[in-house]
């Protein structure tokens, strides 16, 4: 049996709910279809967009600040703009969220 | 966005304290407390309210108190630490800091160090294989896992992306927890983040209505073009 695009979309989105522990009941206003010409499943981007849309939970060694691994992961992949969330000082580990992009 | 995020810390006493003592007065510290940031910090040193969510005490090594600390976003665990140690009359400094959560963020199931991202990167570039990439780089979306969310028609994505509004007849499937003035995440139906935003009506509304403003986009993630364009310059209601 094969899953409409539609589907697969609101496997990722259940999916999503529970990385985030929530649970949440949907409902359907309208019937609609969604056209695979347009856009990407989130898990099925082609590399190239799957990073620039992309976000990477980066354990931090201490030493660099959080500012400082940013450009470092920009200049990794080469990219202009990298967004990142929680900063830590130096000498601490620890989790930023980087966005890519 | 961020609502809270859990460390693990090391605590160090400056004098001998008796267990009991210490959780005793470890768990006064759970709830909402006042905080005002310490002298080097670049946030201004207002006297705050911040809410801890829980704090556990991991291991006791003589002075040396090992714990786990859920907080909101902002609470400097330094303070907390050295307030502690106040109340317990001996004093207490950080040590050790690590943080292992960013509100659904884990690190024992998401984080990659550098050492992963510059192999993964290295694995790509030189073999084409962009397996491990994939492991390193969640999809964007993980970051508003949390947030209730809207899934839009494909014909109301570009109005979106061109700085539309969302009203309610581009929407298709809804959360039921949506509360008015709550941070939403609007979507595609495949499951992309087209853009976050404020509702302006609560789920039963949504529900009930044919038109009006659902949500007040605040700020748009998905590129111009990427859906077709499908709406007129003027907004008008069907």
């Amino acid at each position: 049996m094969v899953l409409s695009m539609k589907e697969i979309g609101l496997d990722f989105i259940k999916k999503l709910d529970m990385v985030a522990n929530i649970s949440s009941d949907y409902i359907v206003k309208s019937d609609d279809d969604t056209d695979s010409k347009y856009g990407y499943i989130p898990l099925e981007r082609p590399i190239d967009i799957h990073i620039r849309y992309g976000l990477i939970v980066l354990d931090k060694p201490p030493g660099p600040t959080s500012h400082e691994v940013v450009a470092w992961i920009k200049r990794m992949f080469s990219i202009s703009r990298a967004g990142h969330g929680g900063t830590l000082e130096p000498n601490l580990l620890g989790l930023g969220g980087e966005t890519l992009r | 966005m961020h609502s809270f995020k859990e460390y693990v810390g090391l605590m160090e006493l400056h004098g001998d304290i008796d267990r009991e003592k210490l959780f005793e007065v470890t768990k006064m510290f759970i709830g909402k407390i006042y905080q005002r940031p310490p002298l080097r910090s670049s946030v201004k040193r207002a006297l705050r309210i911040k809410e801890i969510y829980s704090i556990d005490i991991l291991e006791i090594d003589g002075r040396n108190v090992l714990f786990k600390v859920k907080c909101e976003s902002g609470t400097y665990v330094r303070k907390l630490c050295h307030d502690i140690g106040l109340l317990l009359g001996v004093e207490a400094h950080m040590r050790e800091l690590r943080r292992v959560a960013v509100a659904h963020l884990r690190e024992d199931l998401f984080a990659s160090t550098l050492h992963e991202v510059s192999e993964a990167l290295y694995m790509w570039r030189r073999y084409g294989d962009d397996s491990m990439l994939r492991n390193v780089i969640l999809p964007g979306e993980f970051i508003v896992a949390h947030l209730p969310k809207i899934l839009i028609k494909d014909g109301a994505v570009d109005a979106i992306a061109h700085g539309a509004q969302l009203a309610v007849p581009g929407i298709s499937i809804f959360s039921k927890n949506i509360t008015k003035g709550c941070t939403v995440a609007v979507m595609t139906l495949k499951g992309e983040l087209v853009a976050i935003g404020r509702a302006a009506m609560d789920s039963e509304e949504i529900s009930k209505s044919e038109k009006g403003i659902a949500v007040e986009i605040n700020r748009v993630v998905i590129e111009p073009n990427v859906y077709p364009r499908m709406w007129k310059r003027k907004q008008q209601q069907p």
